[in-house]
């Protein structure tokens, strides 16, 4: 069977974000990419299902400028993913790139499951897994931090609000978007890496997919860098006045209380 | 002047904060405010919806909607909002409304923003403000090619005024529409805490390895219970197994955006900064002076948690219940 995952590079955490001068975006100058981090989830799932059942294979698939967003599909083949492709595209919003994800994957003849994080550290949206299984007209659960498959379904664990967990079950094919938790993602080994650079990344250009300019449906604009914190006001005595002294000031200075 | 619609999030028949935070914003920008409320308990919440400025509530009342499942709400929302036909869609950035409304806004082809914590409506046109890249910047979402634009709030973004009891909504009983299911919810499996989830708590208290071992939990849960708070922790102890993974602010744990967070014996890596650095007022209570978490914190104290927080249990109990 066929496994599709779907992988964003972005920016490392550590990054320090610098904003364009026409504060239209961010300057991407020195920037250190890497896979998202719940990605990696992913990947692994998925080459643990592939393993776990004979005559499968994985694919890993991405959207983004192709030049750099290789790197990632190189990583996430280093750890045991079979093929990978790229889109190549600028500046797209979620519901373009979720059209771009399920034009791709319906191309190529569809998957059984595909996996994707349940969202990306940098636009922080948590949307393109459920617009892409809309878009494919199969089933979907995010934030899954179990996984098992019977042949026929899928049936996950998915964490919901105040420790709750749902234990859901979906039809083939279905999006599974994984959350921490879901598994311990590999290092890929030195062979691997070797491999991977190997491998031939089909590329795609998203000019080609015949996705309308209209389904642009988001921009972002007006980027600023959050407001300077006054300096912390250090609280001085023993615990007994430090703890009356903070009790006080939330009452009556931050009015908090 | 056109029509908001707010999708209305209960818990056991009551309207949520966060829900009323959006009907209260929706009434003020002057457009006609739709509620939609869903379930079996619907009577108590379509009553809170009318009193915090809905002018009409669509409700189904259908015990297949007690829970959420993604085909289903999604099959049951399309059809309202072809019936309202709203020029904006309000629903919080919960579990639910994550889930739900990118599904929906990729069904009748609509812009979604997602995790918003700021919301200009103006006509029936709007911008919002999200944070990007764990909060290391903002940028506002701009609508276009959509004629329908979906924001996705996080809790405790918008001032929540008393509800007005003498205010009510029209109320639109809605057929339920059920599509065949190819997603089944098997089992709900409940949680530990009958406290407030963290993406929506008012108050925080957090912990970290400062704490020493899971035991000392303990120490933050009787402050927590003065409080009303919902208790947090650090990756660090996640990782250690003291605490359940539901509990972890941060980068790759929740998001969270209270009045107060108290952080205890936590040094402020980066990575929880980002999960909580969208808090309001910022309590950090750490025994190095130059932990990390100082230079976020609103204010300090430079001390041993285990003298400080029983203290400070005590002084909330004298400040709160006199
Ligand atoms: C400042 C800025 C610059 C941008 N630059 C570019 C650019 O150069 N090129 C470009 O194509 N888009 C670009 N985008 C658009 C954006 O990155 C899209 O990929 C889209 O908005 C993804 O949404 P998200 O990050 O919220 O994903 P989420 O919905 O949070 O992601 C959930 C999961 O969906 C999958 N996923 C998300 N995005 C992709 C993807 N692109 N490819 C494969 N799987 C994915 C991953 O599995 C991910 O874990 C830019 C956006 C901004 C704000
Ligand atoms: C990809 C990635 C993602 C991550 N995601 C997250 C995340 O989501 N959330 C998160 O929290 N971390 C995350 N981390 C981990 C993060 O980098 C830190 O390791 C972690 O936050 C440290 O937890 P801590 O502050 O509890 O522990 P420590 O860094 O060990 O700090 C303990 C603090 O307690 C203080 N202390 C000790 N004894 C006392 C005492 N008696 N009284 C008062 N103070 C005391 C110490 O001075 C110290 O500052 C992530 C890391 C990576 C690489």
């Amino acid at each position: 069977m066929k496994i599709f995952v779907c992988i964003k590079q972005v920016p490392d955490t550590e990054t320090k974000i610098k904003i364009t001068p026409d504060q239209n975006g961010i300057d991407t100058a020195g920037i250190k990419w890497v896979l998202n981090p719940y990605d990696e989830y992913a990947v692994e799932e998925a080459v643990k299902l592939r393993d776990a059942n004979p005559g499968s294979q994985v694919w890993v698939l991405s959207v983004g400028p192709k030049a750099r967003v290789v790197e990632s599909l190189r990583t996430a083949l280093a750890m045991g993913s079979d093929e990978a492709i790229v889109v190549n595209a600028e500046n797209l919003d979620n519901y373009s790139t979720a059209k771009a994800l399920a034009e791709v994957i319906k191309a190529e003849g569809g998957a059984k499951v595909i996996f994707s994080g349940k969202l990306a550290i940098d636009d922080n949206a948590s949307s393109v897994s459920q617009m892409l299984a809309e878009f494919l007209n199969v089933p979907h659960t995010t934030v899954v931090s179990k996984f098992a498959f019977n042949g026929e379904n899928v049936v996950v664990e998915r964490d919901v609000e105040g420790g709750a967990k749902e234990v859901v079950q979906m039809m083939t094919p279905a999006v599974v978007a994984a959350n921490k938790g879901l598994n311990m993602p590999r290092y890929a080994s030195l062979p691997g890496i070797m491999k991977a650079k190997k491998k031939v990344i089909k590329e795609i250009e998203f000019s080609s997919l015949n996705i309308p300019a209209s389904d642009i449906k988001v921009k972002y604009t007006n980027f600023a860098l959050p407001a300077e914190k006054p300096a912390v006001k250090i609280i001085a005595g023993d615990a007994s006045a430090q703890a009356a002294e903070l009790v006080k000031l939330l009452r009556d200075e931050a009015k908090v209380l | 002047m056109g029509k908001v619609l707010v999708f209305a999030e209960q818990t056991n028949g009551k309207l949520k904060r966060s829900s009323i935070e959006l009907l209260q914003a929706a009434a003020k920008s002057g457009n006609t405010v739709a509620a939609v409320v869903f379930g079996s308990h619907a009577g108590d919440v379509t009553a809170a919806a009318g009193h915090n400025g809905a002018n009409e509530v669509h409700v189904v009342k259908d015990a297949s909607l007690d829970s959420y499942n993604p085909e289903l709400f999604t099959a049951n929302i399309a059809a309202i909002i072809e019936k309202v036909q709203p020029s904006i869609i309000l629903a919080s950035a919960s579990s639910t409304g994550k889930d739900l409304f990118p599904r929906v806004a990729a069904r009748l082809g609509a812009g979604v923003a997602s995790d918003c914590t700021e919301l200009n409506i103006s006509g029936d046109s709007v911008t919002a403000t999200k944070p990007m890249y764990s909060g290391k910047c903002f940028a506002k979402a701009n609508f276009e090619n959509t004629n329908l634009k979906i924001v996705l709030m996080r809790a405790n973004q918008l001032p929540v005024a008393a509800a007005d009891t003498s205010k009510s909504a029209n109320v639109v009983e809605q057929a339920v529409v059920k599509p065949d299911l190819k997603t089944l919810i098997k089992e709900i499996v409940k949680g530990t805490s009958e406290k407030l989830d963290l993406t929506e708590a008012n108050i925080i208290v957090s912990g970290g390895r400062g704490l020493k071992e899971a035991a000392n939990f303990k120490m933050l849960n009787d402050l927590a219970d003065v409080l009303g708070a919902t208790v947090g922790a650090s990756r660090a102890v996640v990782d250690a197994g003291w605490v359940g993974h539901g509990m972890q602010v941060g980068q790759t744990g929740k998001t969270v955006a209270p009045s107060l967070y108290i952080a205890v014996g936590i040094s402020g890596a980066i990575q929880h900064l980002a999960g909580m650095s969208g808090s309001k007022v910022i309590v950090a209570i750490n025994n190095d002076p130059n932990a990390p978490i100082f230079q976020k914190a609103t204010y300090g104290i430079v001390g041993d948690a285990f003298e400080i927080v029983p203290k400070l249990t005590e002084e909330f109990k004298k400040a709160l219940h006199h």
